[in-house]
């Protein structure tokens, strides 16, 4: 049916519409010129030189953190939706309506605080003679580096996204059709099996897009690389900051996010055709 | 009549709310006319009570803040905005060049300010000058040097650069994120007489010495992730920075401190300017007079966000009197071994922009370093 759309649903998507022209395409349209300008005496000035392209595309060091940034990533997506996932089936299949409610709630109690707060008190727990490691000590264990490292910046991402990524399940998971469930115990397909070969993949495109989530936060997240991080090694997103220390080179940066753009939008489309993708096609 | 005030009728509510909502306008209007708003681009805390308190109060001026962390982000935000929109701009020596070559920045009448206060090497400061015309007025500079925890290192350890290599540091030595005072230390460690002046292989040798220091590295920190990490113990030391933030710590009980080692120290230093187009002109010169004054000096010495040394004479003077434990504590006390005598002993190099080399070539170069 190819009708012409009516005021009513016009009121209600034009907002979202003239939101995304804004706020993301035209930002989107200035980025991609300002790739193409040039700087003199820490001036912008507008010209249509490749130069800025050539020069971030051609250093070894841009390369080593943009696979660096999407390894960490992939990483952490993966690692947080692994670790959500039993504490989101728990909630959705073993908690009661009332308990249920409660967790949620807990949930959310993490984005009152700032993450830029957060992740500086846990600074505090991670540090060489912090919390932790004082607490290993008495078991006799450590002390472990655990600030300024890896370890520290990907702690920073579970920070981040390890809440909503379990939100994000749960909602998925409830909404998987219990007589499923029922169905495979009766056929006696056991417990495991079933979460196997059952919820998962009826739950698949929530799960996939939790995921995709914490993909997303993850790489272009600037406070964690930072200060759980130490900058050691730098990210795409500590990148971008360093190149606008040099002298006001604002394109180059463009450039680098431009990169980061195109590839959370390749990333997004891959996962999100992965998501719903059905079986056998 | 408490009853009445307390428990007010609907009518008497009303009326005094009607009353103060008619006189709002006359409030703002005599407010209006009275006070001068002030603009300042600077680093943090240079528009803070502690400093411009009694100035606000004697002029009945409010100054309104805008902070920047480094040269390249200040020159961004006035680039951004339109002519006058700052009248007071605090900048680093080695920008004050860039201001006054993009025209943010008035021409400045000498006359107006008390030079011969200054000790003479300030009264002629290089980059605040141009062609004998006055741009920029010097209010305070410090030293950089090795930042060092001295529950672990001692003095004498920090008598060198060389203390960055030393096994106790490994994964413990931080880095203050930007190239200029990083590079320039291994510059002064690897005994070149102006750190920033240096020949191609001169410049390649730095390099070496840089990247050699890599596995020591615990991290590269902001303003504030180098504060917490010196305070916390994560970082044993530190290069880039001075007593600008050790001196912050010391204050509030942390045991760390900055020593000049014996290869020499970089020195930073702020001065302020009238921006273009400024409407308030006359109030921005009477601040910069204030604060170059002798009493004005005191203060900026001691300031809360960060201290610093004065190079105003008669504000060493006020400062001894007023503040004997922190002029000590700088090293800026008259008539014996004092910090005016680490530059006269050319023990100190001022920081500057690379001069053979781009800009772009030592941020290249730190970003490698970074990266590797």
């Amino acid at each position: 049916m190819n009708t012409r759309p009516s005021l009513f649903s016009l009121t209600f998507s034009l907002p979202l519409l003239i939101w995304q022209l804004a706020f993301f395409l035209f930002p989107l349209a200035f980025l991609v010129a300002l790739s193409f300008w040039t700087v003199r005496n820490f001036q912008m000035q507008p010209n249509f030189d490749t130069v800025n392209w050539v020069k971030i595309y051609s250093r070894s060091v841009f390369w080593d953190a943009y696979f660096r940034t999407l390894l960490l990533a992939s990483f952490s997506a993966a690692l947080i939706s692994l670790a959500a996932f039993p504490a989101s089936y728990a909630i959705s299949f073993k908690l009661g309506e009332n308990a249920k409610r409660w967790m949620i709630f807990v949930l959310i109690i993490p984005f009152f605080t700032s993450y830029l707060v957060r992740v500086y008190s846990l600074q505090v727990f991670l540090s060489d003679a912090g919390i932790l490691n004082a607490f290993l000590g008495y078991l006799g264990l450590g002390p472990y580096s655990m600030l300024n490292n890896s370890f520290g910046t990907l702690t920073g991402y579970a920070t981040l996204c390890l809440p909503l990524v379990i939100l994000l399940q749960v909602f998925s998971l409830n909404f998987v059709n219990r007589d499923l469930v029922e169905a495979a115990h009766n056929m006696r397909c056991g417990r495991l099996r079933t979460v196997l070969e059952v919820i998962i993949p009826s739950a698949k495109a929530g799960l996939v897009i939790a995921g995709l989530f914490a993909f997303i936060l993850s790489f272009g997240d600037f406070v964690s690389p930072l200060y759980l991080g130490g900058g050691n090694p730098p990210t795409l997103s500590i990148m971008i900051t360093d190149i606008t220390k040099s002298g006001q080179q604002w394109p180059r940066a463009a450039v680098v996010a431009l990169t980061m753009i195109a590839t959370l939008l390749t990333v997004a489309f891959a996962a999100i055709k992965f998501a719903y993708r059905e079986a056998g096609k | 009549m408490t009853a009445k005030l307390t428990h007010p009728t609907r009518r008497a509510l009303l009326k005094s709310a009607a009353g103060a909502a008619l006189a709002t306008p006359f409030l703002s209007i005599r407010a209006a006319a009275e006070t001068v708003n002030l603009s300042m681009l600077a680093w943090y805390g240079h528009a803070e009570p502690d400093v411009v308190g009694e100035f606000e109060e004697l002029h009945n001026v409010k100054f309104t803040p805008k902070y920047y962390t480094g040269g390249d982000n200040m020159l961004g935000l006035i680039a951004q905005s339109p002519p006058g929109t700052y009248d007071v701009i605090l900048s680093d020596a080695e920008y004050v060049q860039q201001l006054n070559a993009a025209g943010y920045i008035e021409e400045l009448d000498p006359g107006d300010y008390a030079f011969d206060d200054f000790f003479p090497e300030f009264q002629q400061f290089p980059g605040h000058w141009k062609d004998g015309k006055l741009y920029s007025v010097i209010t305070r500079f410090g030293f950089l040097g090795i930042s060092y925890n001295a529950d672990v290192l001692s003095e004498s350890d920090a008598a060198s650069y060389n203390v960055f290599g030393d096994s106790r540091l490994t994964g413990k030595l931080g880095h203050f994120d930007w190239h200029l005072p990083n590079l320039g230390q291994i510059s002064l460690l690897n005994g070149n007489p102006n750190p920033f002046d240096l020949s191609d292989k001169a410049w390649q040798q730095v390099q070496d010495s840089t990247m050699a220091l890599r596995g020591q590295v615990g991290g590269f920190f902001d303003y504030g992730g180098t504060f917490s990490s010196l305070k916390n113990g994560q970082m044993t030391a530190f290069a880039g920075i001075g007593d600008w933030i050790t001196g912050v710590l010391e204050k509030n009980g942390a045991n760390v401190r900055t020593a000049i080692p014996q290869e020499g120290g970089l020195q930073w230093t702020e001065s302020f300017s009238i921006g273009k187009g400024s409407r308030n002109q006359e109030m921005a010169k009477k601040w910069i007079q204030y604060i170059t004054s002798p009493n004005g000096q005191a203060k900026s010495a001691d300031m809360a966000a960060y201290p610093a040394l004065i190079p105003n004479k008669k504000g060493w003077v006020v400062l001894n009197e007023a503040n004997p434990a922190e002029a000590k504590r700088q090293n800026m006390v008259l008539g014996q071994q004092n910090a005016m005598d680490l530059i006269r002993e050319d023990r100190i190099k001022y920081r500057q922009l690379p001069v053979q080399q781009s800009l772009e070539d030592w941020n290249d170069f730190w970003s490698d370093y970074k990266g590797a």
